[in-house]
């Protein structure tokens, strides 16, 4: 871990999140990359890279099912984790907190629709 | 007419930001910068145009107290997650340590508290470029990266010093040596500037400044590899016996360990007392006269109380002109009474009584948190004073970091206590929880026996 960085330090390929795993934690990428890879099958598809910033698990956060992907670190990623507790009562005190992650989240759907009209 | 909106029908047009509004922050230390940051955030999903321009005295490219807002330069776990959260990640050339624990010094001994996650979710920083004579020109200051990150959202920079206000028929004139020009609103980010204060009541005559003592800031040049030996990515907490000091804190950052003391007008020859006791002696290499590698000092003021009416027509005080946290998370209160005047100002309008009703609730939430943080730096006064006390706390601690999974309520206390990132009301509910006050007495009368037993085998 560097001296100055926030978080946890993953090498490239590490995992972070497992499909089918359950979590209840939210992640923000500090530094670096990683992937999103849907390992439903026998194959790996990468849906998604994502940079500094972009969060991800947050389905966890606002679901009770299980990770729908997999997400590993694209060369070295410093993620920092926050917890469902803590997000859930800052978004209670301050409701402009959840503008971004909406916005991310229509962001995403918008790609997968595309995605899926490519198809 | 709207007739089936009755709010909108009364609301004075001109008290509104809309389209073309101007507004001028007048300081651009964290709070300002949160304001205008958010402000035009707020603006662009709203779909309003809006001009801001942040007002700012200080050159935070030059080392030393000119280009510096004094402070311990601790960004809370708290406020890293909601910066995150916000999209804002701070790189790592304005991160000068991630802080992954917190070693706690009493008379009864040392003992370290990890992170909750066991993470560096703490941040240590320079407010300014550094201390007297810091030469590291690939590190940002915090101060600075804010306000770059405002310049980029659209923001002005403007490097002057206000040095009046003047209310009109249609707005504020701010007034700098060489120009005067007229807002829709202005904001007042000003620290505890006492001049700036006195033009602040001349449009806001109500307001009553908040209330400060003074505290002690220094910093010791190391160097990085004693660093890592004595400090590692641990910030040092002192619970010491010693006169007016309510806590003491080293904290590791680049080349250098910053001292911090909190208290009551803290002078040198408190500092002295607290320099020159075992354990922080211990802290540092023993060759090494610490006095002799302290570049800069300074007696900053902190608030103690809040502000009062900071706000009139077109006009609101922020961060620590308004309401801050008690001795803790400064900046993490910026960033609230920051937000919270940044949403009043664009979703609901600029006069007194939306500030009242929609600024003003934040400011409540943290002086009445602060009176429970009065009541804690109480008790924390008493234990300080008391070894048999602290022996238990300490004894706590100690059982509760070598277990991996049970619940560790007293660390938790302290981690938050010391770090700022809970509010105090939700510290004094786990202080007061039936299985941390027994544990604590368990362990205090057991300190008491075994102590009174080593008294007899001696
Ligand atoms: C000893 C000490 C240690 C602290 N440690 C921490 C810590 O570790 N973590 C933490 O979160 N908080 C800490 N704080 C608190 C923190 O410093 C403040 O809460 C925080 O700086 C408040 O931000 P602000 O923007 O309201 O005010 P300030 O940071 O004071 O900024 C005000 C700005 O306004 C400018 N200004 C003032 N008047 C004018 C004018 N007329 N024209 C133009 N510009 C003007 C000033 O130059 C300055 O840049 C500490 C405070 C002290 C005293």
């Amino acid at each position: 871990m560097t001296n100055n960085s926030l978080g946890h330090v993953y090498n490239d390929g590490e995992v972070i999140l497992k499909q089918g795993s359950v979590g209840d934690c939210f992640y923000v990428i500090q530094k670096g990359m990683v992937e999103i890879v849907d390992e439903t099958g026998d194959k790996e598809t990468v849906v998604a890279k994502l940079g500094e910033t972009d969060f991800f698990g947050e389905m966890g956060i606002f679901e009770k099912d299980v990770r729908s992907c997999t997400v590993r670190a694209k060369g070295e990623a410093t993620i920092l984790t926050m917890d469902k507790r803590s997000l859930y009562k800052s978004i209670q005190k301050d409701p402009s907190l959840a503008f971004r992650l909406l916005e991310k989240m229509s962001n995403r759907l918008r790609e997968t629709t595309k995605q899926m009209g490519a198809k | 007419m709207d007739n089936n909106n009755p709010i909108e029908v009364t609301k004075d047009k001109s008290l509104i930001i809309e389209n073309g509004s101007k507004i001028a922050v007048i300081g651009g230390g964290p709070s300002g910068s949160f304001f205008a940051y958010f402000a035009l955030d707020f603006a662009e999903r709203m779909g309003i145009e809006i001009q801001i321009d942040i007002y700012e005295a200080k050159n935070f490219h030059v080392a030393g107290p000119a280009g510096c807002n004094h402070c311990g330069g601790i960004v809370s776990e708290s406020l890293v997650q909601a910066l995150s959260a916000e999209g804002i990640v701070l790189p790592s050339n304005v991160i000068r340590r991630g802080i992954k624990s917190y070693t706690m010094h009493m008379e009864q001994g040392t003992t370290v508290i990890e992170t909750p996650l066991r993470e560096q979710r703490i941040a240590s920083m320079f407010r300014g470029f550094g201390p007297l004579g810091a030469d590291d020109v690939d590190s940002v200051s915090f101060d600075n990266y804010l306000l770059q990150l405002c310049e980029k959202k659209g923001v002005s920079l403007i490097y002057e010093k206000v040095i009046d206000l003047e209310r009109t028929e249609v707005g504020i004139d701010v007034q700098t040596k060489t120009n005067s020009v007229s807002y829709d609103l202005v904001i007042g980010s000003v620290g505890l500037n006492p001049r700036s204060f006195s033009f602040f009541k001349k449009i806001t005559p109500a307001f009553i400044p908040p209330e400060t003592t003074k505290t002690y800031i220094c910093e010791f040049k190391l160097g990085h590899e004693l660093i890592n030996q004595y400090f590692g990515n641990s910030m040092h907490v002192f619970l010491l016996n010693l006169k007016n000091i309510k806590f003491g804190a080293l904290i590791p950052k680049g080349h250098y360990v910053t001292l911090v003391l909190l208290g009551n007008q803290i002078d040198k020859e408190i500092v002295d007392s607290f320099l020159n006791s075992d354990a922080v002696k211990k802290c540092f290499p023993k060759e090494i006269d610490i006095r002799e590698i302290s570049p800069c000092q300074c007696f900053p003021s902190i608030n103690v109380k809040n502000a009062r009416y900071a706000f009139s027509d077109r006009v609101v005080l922020i961060g620590d002109s308004a309401s801050s946290k008690l001795y803790k998370n400064g900046i993490g209160a910026a960033y609230i009474t920051a937000k919270a005047a940044a949403k009043a100002a664009i979703f609901n309008g600029v006069s007194e009584s939306d500030f009242q009703k929609y600024y003003q609730p934040a400011c409540t939430r943290l002086n009445r948190d602060n009176s429970i943080g009065k009541l804690i730096f109480m008790v924390t006064t008493i234990i300080q004073k008391s070894a048999v006390l602290k022996r238990g706390i300490f004894s706590m601690v100690v059982k509760e970091q070598q277990k991996e999974t049970d619940k560790r309520r007293m660390s938790s206390v302290l981690w938050d206590t010391f770090t700022g990132s809970a509010p105090y009301t939700d510290i004094l509910m786990r202080v007061l929880h039936p299985a941390t006050l027994i544990s604590l007495i368990t362990n205090t009368i057991k300190g008491i026996f075994n102590l009174n037993n080593s008294k007899n085998d001696k």
